[in-house]
């Protein structure tokens, strides 16, 4: 189960919204083994694609070294898919290479609805996991 | 020569789960036929028909090889190599 914060799934949800038609993809980073998703980590696609992303090679290493400097690890690493479903593509899971991470995929592919949902992807297994949203919403 | 390897989590089952390894070699390309020597497999997940796999980003320093020259990339004393998989994907 991802159990995310209403503010750091609403920065998610927004990311994607902007970057539409392109992909956006980033990383919620955590104290290591905590499982987490507190520093939300909005990351450049050097793709610029509409069906690709990938993270810019020198903003990994500074991410990635920061989190080492602060014990954290990723916790979840998000992208849309701005005209498909919200569920890993073939490219998803072949280049999925942390696997402690949640990958959590949302679709902006209808204008008024959003798809979020998450998943473990481990040795090229894919399995779904419930999202719980927690803190204040706008029907709580 | 010592040259700081820093191993992402997804090889470390292939360095017995160490972070930071070792290794010597004049280029990146020799210091992974040096690893490989001593956890074998891990050159295949880097290289693979004499060059750098495209979705593995290795940096010397705070470079990424790519940029220069590679695996013909030329290593000094207390350099350090980071090897990252890249994070990618997409709707196929």
């Amino acid at each position: 189960m991802l159990r995310i914060d209403r503010s750091i799934y609403d920065k998610i949800v927004a990311h994607a919204r902007r970057d539409h038609p392109d992909e956006a993809c980033g990383v919620v980073a955590g104290p290591e083994k905590s499982d987490l998703p507190e520093r939300f980590i909005e990351m450049a696609n050097a793709e610029r694609s509409p069906t690709f992303y990938r993270f810019d090679s020198l903003e990994q290493l500074k991410v990635w070294r920061e989190m080492d400097d602060r014990d954290e690890e990723p916790v979840v690493i998000y992208h849309s898919h701005t005209a498909t479903e919200a569920y890993p593509s073939r490219t998803d899971i072949s280049y999925a290479s942390e696997p402690g991470a949640h990958y959590v995929l949302v679709s902006t592919r209808e204008p008024d609805a959003v798809e979020f949902r998450s998943y473990r992807i481990v040795d090229g297994q894919v399995t779904e996991e419930p999202v719980e949203v927690v803190g204040a919403g706008a029907d709580q | 020569m010592a040259i700081e390897v820093r191993i992402p989590t997804i090889l470390r089952n292939l360095t017995d789960d160490a972070k930071v390894v070792e290794g010597s070699g004049a280029t990146i390309g020799e210091l992974f036929t040096d690893l490989d020597g001593r956890y074998p497999g891990i050159g295949e997940r880097l290289v693979d028909g004499g060059k750098l796999r495209r979705f593995i980003n290795v940096y010397l320093n705070d470079e990424d090889v790519r940029f220069v020259g590679g695996l013909e990339a030329e290593l000094s004393d207390g350099d350090s190599v980071t090897v990252l998989p890249a994070v990618a994907g997409g709707s196929r």
